[in-house]
């Protein structure tokens, strides 16, 4: 039963609070949706992990399994799912995204 | 590869009667929407839960043959 690419996926949200499965780096996003993630996460001032899926095929395909979800970027704090970047920043307008940090805990670097 | 916007707004409106489809053609390439869905089928469900029902209406193409969806979901 056991899938090597979940279970590295696992490993990837359960080690970081927050991870972000995002098309390229945080210097050099290579999608506009990625690019409006990493913004987001920039303005939260949260420290955060990221995954460049276009570096890593297995993880691009294996993500969207495992998620459920079919586009990338993907966030995920305290190795559950939270959305995509339209949800990011309608979590981040409504002050929820700000309130799920800090009830994880994370302290904000900004 | 490209989706009509005619073909988003279907796809939505089968899987979630009764909705209301506002599609954006974002660069005018056939490539990249922005879709506003207000739908009673919302109602009570989570950010993610509500667009797993948009994204479940268009199949397996997001992602694919469709992609760049800019998606805000309203619940009715």
């Amino acid at each position: 039963m056991s899938n090597p690419v979940h279970d590295r996926i696992t490993t990837l949200v359960t080690s970081n609070d927050v991870v972000l499965f995002m098309k390229g780096t945080p210097f050099f996003p290579q999608c506009g949706f990625s690019s409006t993630a990493i913004q987001i996460l920039e303005r939260l001032g949260v420290g955060f992990e990221s995954v460049d899926v276009l570096a890593d095929p297995e993880i691009r395909a294996g993500i969207k399994d495992y998620s459920d979800w079919p586009t990338i970027p993907q966030l995920y704090v305290k190795g559950e799912f939270v959305g995509g970047s339209d949800i990011m920043i309608e979590m981040f307008q409504a002050g929820e995204l700000q309130a799920l940090v800090a009830e994880a805990g994370i302290a904000s670097q900004a | 590869m490209a989706m009509a916007a005619q073909d988003i707004e279907s796809a939505i409106l089968a899987a979630l009667p009764g909705a209301v489809v506002d599609i954006t053609d974002l660069a005018g390439d056939g490539d990249h929407y922005a879709a506003v869905v207000t739908a009673s089928q919302f109602a009570g469900l989570s950010r993610v839960a509500q667009q797993r029902l948009v994204y479940n209406a268009l199949g397996g193409r997001m992602g694919g043959a469709l992609h760049a969806l800019k998606l805000t979901t309203i619940p009715a």
